[in-house]
């Protein structure tokens, strides 16, 4: 009966879901061998690299590590202000 | 000729020596002639597990310093005399053997036995290399919990780094009712995180502290959920097609009486 209730309003605090998205952005980072503070410096030596360059929006670059199946890609979002001539 | 399995896990307490244990009665019982290595070196626990702790005379750590020979090592099980056990040393530490040794150890082994299991410590260093040296196939084992999956993922690519095969999984000490919650993770959910085959899925059972009081492996145990569960993977491991059931609830009094109605939970 109280399952049903709580299954009526909705679980989608199961907590379950919470160890699974914890797990998946850990191993992401176990996988490659590298900390979250790695990643930063990473992300700071790419733009600036990339600067040199384009002008970049630094508000929204990303940089993030995404799972296909057995294989990982390091995924950049690097928005462009105007083109540095 | 052999095979010679590595049972390991990276975190400890989720049930390797336990499911060594089970493994190794299921599969002597099934009628394969089985022996059994504790490469825990200093934490010994296999041979109280299998209750075959009072006749220890030599271990593995003699029989690799050529103090001690293997037929004189192995601990006969007395319930079934196709198998046998080689413990671990007590006195010593993990250094006191190196893989070359165990890899040398296991490949005689093999020779006389169906298989070899190989009970792993805990952790990632050298006691971890030196039990997964001479093993053909791996086993993780895994509870459904952040800490054990993470470790899991981590033994996982150590393996695949070491040129294993690809290991194979079983799920450790699920709660059904949890799973039902929505608060535990469920196969599915650890097979995608992990990506490898599962071999078997025990459920949590009290039948396994009292096997384990006793010295007696819960496969030898016809009431037991999880020595049903190491039966199966027993035949699995054997070769046989085995479904996986449906996981069943804890028979609580009310899911009992529920049962007794017809009523399906």
């Amino acid at each position: 009966m109280f399952d049903l209730f709580a299954r009526v309003f909705g679980r989608e605090d199961a907590s379950k879901d919470v160890a699974k998205e914890r797990l998946r952005l850990v191993l992401v980072h176990d996988r490659a061998s590298l900390s979250p503070q790695v990643l930063d410096d990473l992300k700071t030596d790419l733009l600036k690299v990339i600067s040199k360059y384009l002008d970049i929006d630094q508000e929204g670059f990303q940089v993030e590590f995404s799972r296909h199946d057995e294989s990982m890609a390091l995924v950049a979002n690097i928005p462009i202000k105007r083109r540095r001539v | 000729m052999g095979e010679a399995i590595v049972i390991t896990s990276g975190k400890g307490g989720v049930g390797k020596t336990t499911t060594t244990a089970n493994i190794g009665a299921g599969l002597a019982q099934a009628g394969s002639k089985v022996a059994l290595i504790d490469a825990d070196i200093g934490l010994r626990n296999l041979d109280v597990v299998m209750g075959l702790e009072n006749r220890i005379v030599y271990d593995l750590v003699d029989v690799v310093e050529g103090f001690a020979k293997l037929r004189h090592a192995l601990i006969k099980d007395k319930r079934f005399d196709n198998l046998q056990l080689l413990p671990a040393a007590q006195t010593r530490d993990k250094t006191a053997v190196s893989p070359e040794q165990m890899k040398d150890l296991v490949e005689t082994m093999k020779e006389e036995f169906d298989y070899v299991l190989i009970d792993s410590p805990a952790g990632i260093e050298q006691g971890f290399k030196n039990a997964i040296a001479g093993a053909d196939k791996a086993l993780v084992v895994a509870t459904p919990e952040v800490s054990s999956v993470r470790d899991a993922d981590r033994i996982i690519g150590l393996l695949e780094a070491n040129d294993k095969r690809k290991p194979y999984l079983i799920i450790n000490r699920i709660r059904p009712a949890m799973v039902k919650r929505g608060d535990m993770m469920d196969i599915d959910d650890m097979i995608e995180i992990l990506a490898v085959e599962l071999i078997g899925v025990v459920p949590e059972d009290e039948a396994i502290v009292v096997s384990t009081n006793r010295g007696e492996p819960a496969v030898m145990n016809q009431n037991s959920r999880a020595g049903e569960a190491y039966r199966q993977i027993t035949r699995r491991l054997r070769g046989e097609e085995v479904a996986f059931p449906k996981l069943e609830e804890e028979s609580s009094l009310f899911g009992r009486i529920r049962r007794m109605m017809g009523l399906k939970g």
